[in-house]
């Protein structure tokens, strides 16, 4: 097997509990992002561009259509004779067999995936990130400091700074505390999930880890701090680029109306730094004689007929005569009929609005769901069908089945 | 299917397309907001269930090579079979000029030869369709003609415009009983979609044959001259044809698109049409943005207004600007406040702030590849 001086492994298995109904019967990684994109291509695509050619993504929820996504990789230019795309769940060997229990646990459990590269540094990214970052300045910066690990770091608002992993860091640039998910920051520097580890450290220190029976196997939570704990250098790679989490509804809205914005804090035009995707087979889109499109994005083989303003609309979606979608995001393939209106919304891919309904209505006070997910955002689920005429108010989930079942 | 493999001769020549065809050859002539002509055959093969077609290049096929590259777009990166593009080269009985079609395809005959499929589907490049041959090669057999040519019906006729305009006459049972290459006055108005079905044997005898007596042209020499003599049969085709036999039925088959009927037949989701994939972003539209009947593709940046207008991959139209009846080609710029009407900018044209271009419909205004306005 050629050598490679970096394989990266994405951890992929995130089930995405928070995305509700949109992470029914996909992983998180492979939901829509951007019009035409899927979450992976990002991290895909940076690995790409920052030449890392080998690359494990590993699965374990609902992973039908990671799999079919990624293909042989020929999407990514990673269809390679020495390398590529690999797919790897978790598997039985021997008498024993088990679900990736953390984040360190699944990487060991493929230290033999790893072996057959004999490589100098692994890059370990996370499936729920949007951003554009060059890795290869990150391994420069790993090698100069002549470092054990590095994490890629961003500064946060203060007030946030308890969802992440919190860093101090010397004047080297080397990190001297960390705390995973403290209740009282010390620092506004947060992990962005991304590691470069020199490999001999990471199988040394995953191979412990994992005979430490009081580990819960979590690269923050244990791998992390024993590093700092043993004196090992551990630097922190500065990254001043957009990066957006899109783990829960709120987030991933805002991420789509992100790319809207002028200018648009995330360039995907840049053609120096292309994100790839596997392309559909779609003509160019339509807008009709009674369409207009103002502040949006709109992807291949929409049909538009009606209004669309400040939304992004993903490949296949048509909109029929009259209708108006505001501040939404429409993913693969929905339909929207005459007269329907949408506004602050999520639809999933393929559902389907009937004629004259009317989703993100403001809230009646007769009836009471749960929003603690979706705040003012109305989700629909994939295949969910919206009977002409429905009212649907803002912050409700409706789930595919439950659009049967109501029957409204 | 009965199988059978696919010949597509690019070697087209035709000035009445004018600068469109300056820098390529028709096949590769930008169409529909992001295909090339080549892609609606190719598409049309693979669909039919092709896995072997040999392209005939001749004339600026490095545009052609670019775009098709090993053919994996449409699945005819193969070990077995695939996607074959057969260049001109020199031997001592071949110049590499080919005086026509009958040279093109001797000179391929080692490509014709090493196929192992019966039939053969031969067609030029210059005629948009979407279909599969099934219908075609069904007939073919079933009536045990020599050649199966197939047609479609067209009411309009420009003497000017005459451009490998083949009229067919068809008698009983669908036997053609006379031909018109390029007629002053048409007797028919039944026309050769430029694809052609008949065994592999019947081509290498024909053209064999037809090169011992120095003849050149495939459509002329062998099919015009041996009308009475072979069993010539018609397949009509009743989908939408686009033939590109000069720059304003060019342009009159592009704005068509915006009637939703052609929309549906050319880029019918059952066959899909196929092409070079080119990463683009998703088209971004400006707040400013007033878009009606327009075809838009991935990569463009919208700040102005357009209204009847094909957009191809990674356009940018300025705050301000006005587009109307326009087909602005891959990568085109056009600035602020310039107003076109009726205007073909091909690929990577700039129009400075300000600028005014306006042609009329039956003559549009080109702007060359790379041209600055």
């Amino acid at each position: 097997m050629v050598t490679k001086r970096m394989v990266a492994m994405l951890l992929a298995g995130g089930q995405g509990t928070r995305l509700g109904v949109l992470t029914n019967r996909t992983a998180k990684p492979a939901v829509p992002f951007g019009g035409k994109y899927r979450i992976i291509d990002f991290p895909l695509s940076n690995c790409v561009n920052s030449d890392i050619d080998t690359v494990g993504v590993l699965t374990q929820y609902s992973p039908l259509e990671l799999n079919a996504y990624l293909g042989n990789g020929s999407a990514w230019d990673l269809d390679r004779n020495s390398g590529g795309v690999y797919v790897l769940p978790p598997y039985v060997s021997g008498s024993r067999g088990e679900w990736y229990s953390g984040t360190a646990n699944a990487i060991y459990q493929n230290l033999a995936f790893l072996r057959q590269y004999s490589p100098k540094y692994v890059l370990i990214l996370s499936g729920d990130h949007i951003y554009k970052m060059n890795y290869a300045a990150m391994l420069r910066c790993h090698m100069e400091k002549q470092a054990d690990a590095t994490i890629a770091v961003l500064r946060v608002p203060i007030e946030e700074a308890h969802r992440f992993g919190i860093m101090k860091t010397n004047e080297e640039g080397l990190i001297t505390d960390f705390w995973e998910k403290p209740k009282q920051p010390q620092s506004d520097k947060a992990s962005m999930g991304i590691y470069i580890f020199s490999y001999d450290i990471l199988e040394k220190y995953l191979t412990e880890d994992e005979h430490n029976e009081t580990s819960s196997h979590d690269f923050g939570k244990d791998i992390i701090p024993k590093l700092l704990k043993d004196g090992k250098r551990v630097a922190a790679y500065g990254f001043n680029g957009y990066w957006k989490d899109v783990g829960t509804v709120k987030s991933l809205w805002e991420a789509n109306m992100d790319l809207i914005d002028e200018p648009a804090a995330l360039d995907l035009n840049d053609s120096q730094w292309r994100i790839y995707s596997r392309s559909p087979i779609m003509p160019a889109h339509y807008i009709g004689a009674d369409g207009q499109v103002e502040s949006s994005i709109v992807s291949e083989g929409c049909d538009i007929n009606g209004s669309v303003s400040r939304s992004v609309l993903f490949t296949g979606v048509k909109v029929g005569r009259g209708a108006v979608i505001e501040n939404s995001v429409v993913m693969p393939g929905a339909k929207i009929a005459d007269g329907a209106v949408i506004k602050k919304a999520i639809l999933g891919e393929n559902a389907y609005v009937g004629k004259h309904a009317r989703i993100g209505e403001s809230p009646s006070e007769s009836i009471s769901y749960d929003t603690s997910l979706t705040g003012d955002i109305t989700l629909i689920a994939g295949g969910a069908r919206i009977k002409d005429a429905s009212i649907i108010p803002a912050g409700m989930i409706v789930s595919d089945a439950s659009a049967k079942k109501e029957g409204n | 299917m009965e199988k059978a493999f696919g010949l597509i001769y690019t070697g087209e020549s035709n000035n009445q397309l004018r600068d469109i065809t300056y820098s390529r050859s028709i096949a590769a002539v930008p169409f529909g907001g992001r295909y090339r002509c080549i892609d609606f055959i190719l598409s049309n093969l693979v669909n039919t269930g092709v896995t072997n077609v040999g392209v005939i290049a001749q004339r600026n096929y490095h545009s052609l090579m670019d775009h098709l590259g090993s053919g994996k777009e449409w699945d005819l990166h193969r070990k077995r079979d695939g996607l074959f593009i057969l260049p001109p080269f020199l031997t001592r009985d071949n110049t590499g000029i080919y005086r026509g079609t009958v040279d093109a395809i001797r000179s391929v005959m080692g490509y014709v030869r090493r196929s192992s499929q019966r039939y053969v589907i031969l067609t030029g490049s210059h005629t948009i369709y979407n279909s599969t041959y099934d219908g075609m090669i069904a007939s073919h057999i079933q009536s045990g003609a020599d050649i199966t040519i197939m047609y479609s019906e067209e009411k309009e006729f420009d003497p000017n415009g005459r451009y490998d305009d083949l009229r067919l006459t068809i008698g009983a049972g669908g036997r053609i009983t006379d031909m018109q290459i390029d007629p002053y006055i048409p007797q028919s108005n039944l026309r050769s979609c430029d694809a052609f079905v008949m065994e592999k044997s019947m081509l290498e005898y024909l053209i064999e044959e037809a090169a011992s007596h120095a003849y050149t042209d495939f459509v002329r020499d062998v099919l015009v001259r041996n009308v009475g003599r072979l069993n010539i049969n018609g397949w009509r085709y009743e989908g939408y044809v686009a033939r590109m036999d000069s720059l304003s039925s060019y342009f009159k088959h592009n704005m068509a698109l915006f009637n939703e009927a052609v929309r549906a037949d050319l880029f019918n989701a059952q066959h899909p049409i196929y092409t070079k994939v080119k990463d683009e972003a998703p088209a971004r539209y400006g707040a400013d943005a007033k878009v009606k009947s327009s075809l838009v593709a991935d990569g463009c940046i919208i700040e102005g207004s357009i209204e009847n207008c094909i957009l191809f991959r990674g356009v940018q139209v300025g705050k301000g600007s006005q587009l109307k009846n326009c087909i602005v080609m891959q990568a085109s710029e056009i600035r602020e406040n310039c107003a076109l009407d009726y205007a073909i900018l091909d690929k990577g044209v700039q129009v400075r702030p300000g600028r005014r271009l306006a042609g009329y419909e039956t003559f549009p205004v080109t702007i060359r590849k790379g041209g600055i306005v």
